[in-house]
């Protein structure tokens, strides 16, 4: 997994709440069987006027020059700043690639709906929740003065010139981030537990039991 | 110390607690479909993992099969690839499959439980937020990330934190048209769509003791819709008597055993949860989303909100948007939005009981003459079937619905059943969100009832009228 440690970059701003993951990447471009290339369909149906499929040329289609991520002042983003319970909506982890292919590493939102929040610590994509005033604070930077940012994991900071701003992460997440953790790993260590556990298990609730 | 249905079966399933406040838990039953799985095996195959525990799993493919004219195959040749793969994948697993061709084959959260794979007091996984419609057995049931898909495959199990508990109280009775689904969408337009966001919800009360398992099974799988992951009913006379004789299902005693640790699945009195809410439906008439969030809902028989009105104060811009991509003026009255499309089914709602209710409304009559298509999608081949034989198929298709094969459809438009720009659909499917139902579509979630009284009358109507 990637390892998440420190982004300097510009931030983008949408306002808008409740960004579901059908947004963020359309059902079609869920026909791939690899975790790749969704960063050109990202926000698909907001970001290109004309429909398009999976195996498409997309760099062929036609844009919408209002779509937020078009604007010059977004280039290269690597923060996206977002409105409240981002991600919400289907479980797809679609959305955590497409993000970071398209080169998001950052999300800021005052809330994320659960699976898409898990789903980000799994691919090393940090998902910031501030609250209002902070987020306002950022806004307000991004709209006057378009400052890059720098957003440290390890000091819990988002900075830029003008002020900082700490926030919260548990610590377990954090490390996962910090050190590219694999989870998978870490839970096999525990495999003579899980046997264990079976084996009462068959004991116990004999009809619940995958023997 | 009392303890919620919810703190049960986490207890039950908890093997191990990291100083972070992070658990394993384990997971006793693993869902899976086409979509979110291929990513996962690939993972574990160059990880070179194997599957923790085969016998856990139940793969079917739904979400992106063809829903007529099976027998060809499946013609999208990138959608083949897909499901190929998941044949692929579980055959050199040797994994429990229902193949396109087998009458188990369906949705995959209505097979689960229709096999009796899903039991009372298990823990479920499967990568499709809609898992949460397993709570109604009383099975702690969530949706998960591919990646979580894979670590469920590696190690038969998760790290979790435990989620707060949600109690919502639904007292009353019933009224006439007035369904699970119309409970949901009640909910949900009361606490929004993040107002279940950390919490598994528990749903008690007199009105849900009354709900069939299938109705109860409905609300579950809408709890996601409302931010939580995790929905749960308590185990009644119900419960038990619809697991009992599934195929799947402990025999004999086995199953007097079962029943009786089943019959402990349920809060115990004076248990503690971290939030209440009460909801009485006496009064409540059935609902209908005008927007493009599940919480955008107003009852049949009001008008669509006023902008002006200052409780929207902080939402207008998002209302606003809402009206302006549905194509809907605010204060318009919901019997003139005409439709274009119906569709009847998803894990939401194309159980057998809801064919019924859809038949008893659509008998003798026709489909409006503006309804460019209107179609009715089971669940799975055994509700198929069960309709064929009651006769439901010859009422639908005479009142013009077309009758397909089982699948998630024109839920998610994957496969060939879509919307076009800019047509609007009565749609009991779970996501009203842009796009869902194909680029630029304008869906309404509404109830198998009100989908078939709007499918008679070409618009929307108060189904209590007709
Ligand atoms: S019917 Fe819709 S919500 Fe249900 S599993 Fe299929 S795609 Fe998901």
């Amino acid at each position: 997994m990637k390892k998440f440690k420190e982004t300097k970059s510009i931030a983008a701003y949408i306002d808008r709440k409740n960004i579901d993951t059908d947004a963020i990447i359309p059902k079609q471009y869920l026909k791939a069987v690899t975790r790749e290339g969704f960063g050109e369909t990202l926000f698909d149906d907001w970001r290109y006027l004309e429909p398009g499929n999976l195996g498409d040329d997309h760099s062929q289609r036609k844009k919408n020059p209002e779509f937020f991520l078009y604007d010059s002042k977004n280039t290269n983003a690597q923060i996206l700043v977002a409105g409240d319970n981002f991600g919400c909506g289907s479980s797809r982890e679609h959305a955590v690639w497409a993000l970071m292919d398209y080169g998001f590493n950052v999300i800021i939102s005052t809330s994320f709906a659960d699976i898409f929040y898990n789903n980000c610590f799994k691919n090393g994509l940090l998902p910031i929740i501030l609250d209002p005033a902070d987020i306002k604070k950022i806004i307000k930077n991004i709209e006057k003065k378009n400052n890059v940012f720098i957003v440290n994991l390890e000091e819990q900071l988002i900075y830029c010139d003008d002020f900082k701003i700490k926030f919260k992460i548990d610590s377990r997440r954090k490390e996962v981030l910090i050190q590219g953790i694999d989870d998978i790993s870490e839970t096999l260590k525990l495999s003579d537990k899980i046997k264990d556990y079976e084996n009462k298990k068959i004991i116990r609730t004999p009809w619940n039991s995958n023997d | 110390m009392k303890k919620t249905l919810y703190d049960k079966l986490w207890d039950e399933h908890h093997i191990h607690t990291y100083d972070n406040g992070y658990s394993l838990i384990y997971i006793d039953k693993h869902l899976i479909h086409e979509v979110t799985s291929p990513q996962a095996f690939e993972g574990l195959k160059q990880a070179g993992r194997s599957i923790w525990s085969k016998k856990s799993i139940m793969a079917v493919p739904d979400h992106n099969v063809p829903t007529k004219m099976r027998e060809n195959g499946i013609k999208d040749p990138i959608s083949k690839i897909q499901v190929d793969a998941l044949n692929k994948n579980c055959k050199s697993n040797d994994l429990l499959k229902f193949d396109l061709e087998d009458i188990r084959q369906g949705i995959v959260h209505v097979v689960g439980p229709e096999q009796g794979i899903i039991l009372p007091g298990m823990t479920v996984v499967c990568g499709d937020s809609h898992t949460s419609t397993h709570g109604a057995l009383a099975s702690l049931a969530f949706g998960i990330g591919t990646s979580e898909v894979e670590h469920v495959l590696a190690t038969q199990c998760l790290l979790q934190k435990k989620s707060l508990n949600m109690n919502i109280i639904v007292d009353g009775m019933m009224p006439d048209y007035f369904y699970s689904k119309d409970l949901a969408l009640l909910i949900i337009s009361k606490i929004g769509t993040a107002g279940g966001t950390g919490y598994a919800i528990e749903y008690t009360g007199s009105s849900i003791s009354n709900l069939s398992m299938e109705a109860r099974m409905t609300l579950c799988n809408m709890t996601i819709e409302a931010g939580a992951t995790t929905g749960l009913v308590a185990v009644d006379d119900k419960t038990i008597n619809y697991v009992e004789n599934k195929p799947y299902a402990p025999k004999g005693k086995d199953f007097t055993e079962a029943k009786r640790y089943w019959k402990n699945l349920i809060s115990d009195i004076d248990s503690v949860y971290d939030k209440t809410l009460n909801i009485d439906v006496d009064k409540s008439s059935p609902m209908i989303t005008w927007g493009t969030s599940p919480e955008m809902a107003v009852g049949i028989d009001e008008n669509l909100p006023d902008l002006n009105d200052e409780k929207f104060s902080s939402k207008r811009q998002d209302l606003k948007n809402a009206f302006s991509y549905m194509g809907l003026k605010e204060k318009q009255n919901v019997n003139s939005i005409k439709l274009d499309k119906i569709f009847i089914g998803s894990c939401t709602n194309s159980r057998i009981e809801d064919l019924r209710i859809v038949a008893d409304i659509v008998k003798n009559k026709k489909v409006a003459k503006n309804i460019k298509s209107a179609i009715i999608v089971p669940g799975s081949g055994l509700v198929k079937e069960k309709a064929e034989n009651e006769g439901l198929d010859k009422i639908f298709t005479k009142s013009g619905f077309e009758w397909r094969s089982p699948g998630c459809s024109m839920c998610l438009g994957m496969n060939d059943d879509k919307l076009n720009e800019f047509e609007r659909c009565a749609s009991t499917s779970n996501r009203n969100f842009e796009g869902r139902q194909g680029r630029l579509g304008r869906t309404h979630l509404v109830s198998p009832a009100t989908a078939a009284a709007a499918a008679i009358h070409g618009h929307f109507v108060d189904v209590r009228d007709i």
